[in-house]
């Protein structure tokens, strides 16, 4: 198998007694989108700047196409890195911030030109070359540090929630544009982000960390389609979680009996009987139908409320239904509420995780 | 109404600040301004002669009605003060008025109607002694102003300068902008890694670094001058010290010199450095020093390049601060420095309180104050440009 580009093998980190990152190994390998996901203090922009070099592993090691760089300052580092408010320098002319590490790194004034107005033309913004980052706005900013992290092309870019202050549709253009980049350059990019659909949007692996630890890593579709851990179905996506214990199995399902008595059947898992679960269902997966319905999982319930939201209809359901969250179709009929409903959704959609 | 009122309203509020600034900034400034240029004697007290003194062209002999005014104008006077200020003024633009004035007047009072000044004394024929005195009938004069650069005007009225050895005001001024500069600089050698390391620690130890710096900002200039006396004479901590170490055979002559005067004033004047860049320092994004790092620069090169100019606009203000500051320091280099080490402030306190002259006080106040104005100038265009361009 070839040299992963990154390895982290084994990484542990402590500021004082406190453990951030715990015994961590991750490879990464050439040309991959890697985002790390998790909630603030889970370790996942440690584990960022250590790849940086702007800290040390206290255990473990960290490789760069096979060789040790955990002991290497930052600047020999062959690493962009994209900071959370971009780090301009605001003494320096946009194409001066971009040609910075050309110019650190000893290289001739002609092909600093060329390489700045290749970069510069990249993102589009060649017209705004000698303007000061100040002048600019934050969506131009943002792609003039993308600029200035790829113009020495490193073997690596970091990005630590480099969208996080953009407004939501200037974050989802700059989404789209990141990913493309990353196809067209063939880039290795470290991605940290606490926003799930972020991840989602742009990543070829999620590693989603919880207390220092990566809980589960895989691709987008893995991880909100099969979420190993409660931790990581709650994190992706909005989902309903419904407590039982395991009844019985048959050829290729399993019976689980929730603490209503209700049943459901859901694709067959490995547990013994009485096992104590959860099952996971994703609100755009229910349906909901008149209380003459009739499909394998059935909850009768009461709708509580019904809210158009542009794209969809949320629709909250009843305690007796485990205050099950719908999303309907657009065009799906309103539901008043205290409506009497049957929640029904097929097996194929139920995802168990352990309680 | 309600605006009307409301503007009223703001209007009293800066009306104390607006107060004070007259009362004790613009108008003492007016008034050392008029001090250095005004020269009243003559024409307040020769009234007669001065109206006489203007049809005269000043190169003839004067004409009789001058002459004659002259005479009069010295019977009205019997205050001895009166006539002690107008012989001083008179006598430092001619010599010889001393003593022909006390003939003169002596003259004058014993006998009445018109008298001949040139049987009274010949010295009042020579012109010399009449243009000293039409000239003195301006109530306004750049004499001091041009004295306080050491230059005069000579007899055709030309500006000229004061011969060498008379005067040394311009080397003193130099001296005073030389000790200046080298104490800024001094502060800037030593402010700004004290800065960078005060911005870089944090808690406890931010604050007892703040507080070693402000604290003698807390004592009084006296004390703390008073107390580099002690450290640095011939026996004083520091020359024992070294001695003791064996890194010197005989003490250091650390006092009455311009050693002693540079490092005591950087010291007194040390926070003035500090706090800017350190205000600055402390304004910068976290983020830029790792930033260049991952862009390939060492700590060295960071600095160069990012850390050190933006904090340009605190030493800037620093060097500013201090200049500005030790250009009228005058306790220090009294007590520290040797009598080759007094700055322009002496010399305005010899003519303020030593020669009660003060219109060469005041012209020398304004002269420093001007070149204070022309250096801020410079540094407000200066840092202008730098946030423009």
């Amino acid at each position: 198998m070839a040299i992963p580009r990154i390895r982290i093998d084994q990484v542990s980190k402590s500021f004082g007694p406190v453990q951030v990152i715990k015994n961590l190994s991750l490879d990464i390998e050439r040309g991959e989108f890697v985002s790390l996901l998790g909630p603030s203090g889970s370790g996942k922009t440690t584990l960022l700047m250590l790849l940086a070099g702007f800290e040390q592993p206290s255990a473990g090691s960290i490789l760069l196409d096979g060789s040790r760089i955990d002991h290497l300052p930052p600047h020999r580092r062959a690493m962009g890195v994209v900071f959370q408010n971009y780090a301009l320098f605001p003494h320096m002319s946009v194409a001066d911030n971009v040609a910075f590490p050309l110019k650190m790194r000893g290289m001739g004034r002609p092909e600093i030109e060329s390489r700045v107005k290749r970069a510069l033309d990249t993102v589009q913004l060649a017209a705004m070359r000698d303007r000061r980052p100040a002048q600019l706005s934050g969506g131009q900013q943002q792609r003039v540090a993308l600029a200035r992290a790829l113009v020495f092309e490193p073997a690596v870019v970091l990005m630590d929630e480099p969208l996080g202050a953009l407004d939501k549709q200037l974050r989802e253009q700059m989404q789209l544009d990141i990913r493309e980049l990353h196809k067209r350059l063939e880039l290795t990019v470290v991605f940290v982000t606490h926003d799930q659909s972020e991840a989602l949007t742009m990543s070829d692996r999620i590693a989603v960390f919880n207390q220092g630890l990566i809980e589960q890593i895989g691709s987008p579709r893995d991880i909100y389609d099969h979420p190993r851990t409660r931790f990581v179905a709650e994190f992706i996506g909005e989902t309903n979680l419904l407590h039982g214990t395991v009844k019985d199995h048959y050829q290729d399902g399993t019976t689980i009996e929730l603490d209503t008595s209700r049943h459901l059947t859901v694709p067959r898992i490995d547990a013994s009987a009485g096992a104590s679960v959860l099952v996971s269902v994703r609100p755009e997966r229910i349906q909901l139908g008149p209380a003459s319905v009739a499909a394998q999982n059935m909850l009768p319930t009461r709708v509580v409320d019904c809210v158009y939201q542009g794209d969809h209809l949320r629709v909250q359901l009843d305690e007796a239904a485990f205050g099950l969250v719908a999303r309907l179709d657009r065009r799906s009929a309103e539901w008043p509420a205290g409506a009497d409903v049957v929640a029904h959704f097929a097996p194929e959609d139920c995802w168990v995780v352990a309680a | 109404m309600t605006t009307l009122w409301q503007r009223a309203g703001h209007a009293a509020l800066v009306l104390p600040l607006l107060l004070f600034l007259g009362l004790f900034f613009v108008w003492p400034l007016v008034t050392v301004l008029d001090q250095a240029v005004s020269d009243p004697v003559v024409s307040r007290h020769l009234p007669a002669t001065s109206a006489a003194s203007a049809a005269w062209d000043r190169s003839s002999a004067p004409p009789a009605e001058m002459r004659q005014a002259l005479v009069r104008d010295l019977r009205a006077i019997d205050d001895d003060q009166i006539m002690g200020d107008l012989v001083r003024r008179l006598n430092s633009a001619q010599p010889g008025f001393r003593t022909l004035m006390k003939k003169t007047v002596t003259a004058a009072r014993d006998s009445s109607g018109d008298l001949d000044l040139g049987e009274v004394d010949a010295r009042w024929r020579d012109t010399a002694f009449w243009r000293a005195i039409a000239e003195a009938t301006n109530p306004y004069t750049d004499r001091n102003l041009l004295a306080a650069i050491d230059l005069q005007r000579d007899r055709a009225g030309a500006i000229a300068a004061i011969p060498e050895g008379e005067s040394a005001n311009r080397a003193i001024l130099l001296r005073t902008f030389l000790v200046a500069s080298t104490v800024t600089l001094a502060t800037g050698l030593i402010g700004l890694p004290y800065a960078m390391l005060v911005a870089s620690a944090t808690g406890w130890r931010r604050q007892l670094l703040l507080a070693a710096v402000l604290l003698p900002l807390w004592t009084s200039l006296l004390v703390r001058t008073t107390a580099w006396y002690i450290l640095l004479q011939d026996q004083g901590l520091i020359n024992s010290a070294l001695s003791a170490l064996g890194l010197i055979g005989k003490p250091l002559p650390l006092l009455f010199n311009r050693t002693g005067v540079i490092i005591a004033m950087t010291h007194v004047l040390l926070p003035f450095m500090v706090l800017p860049i350190y205000s600055v320092l402390i304004s910068i994004p976290r983020n830029l020093m790792p930033a260049a790092a991952s862009l390939g620069a060492g700590p060295v090169r960071s600095f160069i390049y990012v850390l050190f100019p933006l904090t340009l606009r605190g030493i800037a203000s620093g060097a500013l601060l201090v200049f500005m500051a030790a250009l009228g320091y005058y306790i220090t280099p009294a007590l520290i420095g040797g009598p080759k080490d007094q700055m322009i402030s002496s010399v305005i306190a010899f003519y303020a309180t030593g020669s009660a002259n003060w219109g060469m006080a005041g012209a020398l106040g304004i002269v420093l104050l001007a070149a204070t104005l022309v250096l801020y100038g410079i540094y407000g265009r200066l840092s202008a440009t730098n946030t423009r361009g």
